[in-house]
């Protein structure tokens, strides 16, 4: 009993583990943020590793792990994802332009359905996808070059 | 006299950011399992606030999306398990009988019939085993 007493104790409190670690991504049909004619599901981004990132202009943490998404877009080590989650489209569109875009394909989630079949509760919030699109991990808050060396570089290269 | 009026603002302007808006439905037995569901849904923004007493867009979204299967007939225990399925046992105040959560709802079960197994186990021996007073 102790043991498990103490192991919550050191559980940080606001990051919740997701159901959806092990589960295959969740279907979705919404129009991509640079060109709304165009329809994005989840088959378009299956069947190799993705990285999953939600984001929005009007989240802090985003524009601080921005850089580090640049930095590794341009190492070309992952395909990258972007879910715009409950924005304004000229906003966001403006963020990607100054700031640099990171993503291969950027997802307009306007109503925030789709952010809710994921779990998402605060972005910036990261999946990895595995090539199967099977979700194996879930990162909270502002992503870091620590936190993709310790928690996501080891899964990737663990099952390819 | 400003320090008084801009508390009074302020109040004001917290009550108004705690209102819902309006009951969600007409028909009175899908308002009043509305209002049962949303108070039993965490809200996982502002956490230790139910997402009835919350208007965080996450909140707001969350009770549109309820309002949505109520109204397609969803019953409340499949809107239960959209809400679990998607963020987790955490989401609802109450946990269910399932899953991990099994061992902390048999624990007091399991702790009771040990302490009465070692009740047992300690007389049986103490009256297998006089003490050394009695034996002199």
């Amino acid at each position: 009993m102790l043991p498990i007493f103490f192991v919550g104790l050191n559980r940080n409190k606001s990051e919740l583990p997701s159901p959806l670690i092990g589960k295959a991504t969740p279907s979705f049909v919404l129009p991509s943020l640079i060109d709304p004619s165009i329809t994005i599901d989840q088959k378009s981004i299956n069947g190799r590793f993705v990285l999953f990132n939600v984001w929005a202009t009007w989240c802090v943490g985003c524009r601080e792990e921005h850089q580090f998404l640049m930095n590794l877009s341009k190492r070309k080590e992952i395909a990258m994802v972007g879910l715009n989650w409950r924005d304004n489209r000229a906003d966001a569109l403006n963020w990607l332009v100054k700031l640099g875009n990171p993503y291969e394909l950027t997802i307009e989630d306007k109503l925030g359905r789709t952010a809710i079949d994921w779990g998402v509760y605060g972005a910036p919030e990261t999946f990895l996808i595995n090539s199967n699109g099977i979700i194996i991990h879930k990162h909270l808050g502002p992503l870091t070059e620590e936190d993709w060396n310790i928690d996501f570089k080891p899964l990737i290269t663990a099952t390819q | 006299m400003r320090l008084i009026t801009l508390l009074l603002l302020s109040t004001l302007a917290s009550i108004g950011h705690c209102i819902d808006n309006g009951p969600a439905f007409e028909d009175k037995q899908l308002q009043a399992r509305y209002e049962t569901i949303i108070a039993e849904v965490r809200c996982l923004v502002c956490q230790n606030q139910s997402i009835k007493s919350s208007n965080v867009f996450l909140a707001v979204d969350l009770r549109n999306e309820i309002k949505r299967l109520l109204s397609i007939g969803k019953t409340d225990k499949e809107i239960a398990n959209y809400l679990v399925d998607r963020y987790g046992e955490f989401v609802l105040y109450r946990p269910r009988f399932s899953g991990g959560l099994i061992f902390l709802w048999l624990a007091p079960a399991f702790f009771l019939l040990i302490g009465l197994f070692m009740t047992i186990k300690i007389m049986r021996t103490k009256i297998s085993q006089p003490s050394k007073l009695n034996n002199g």
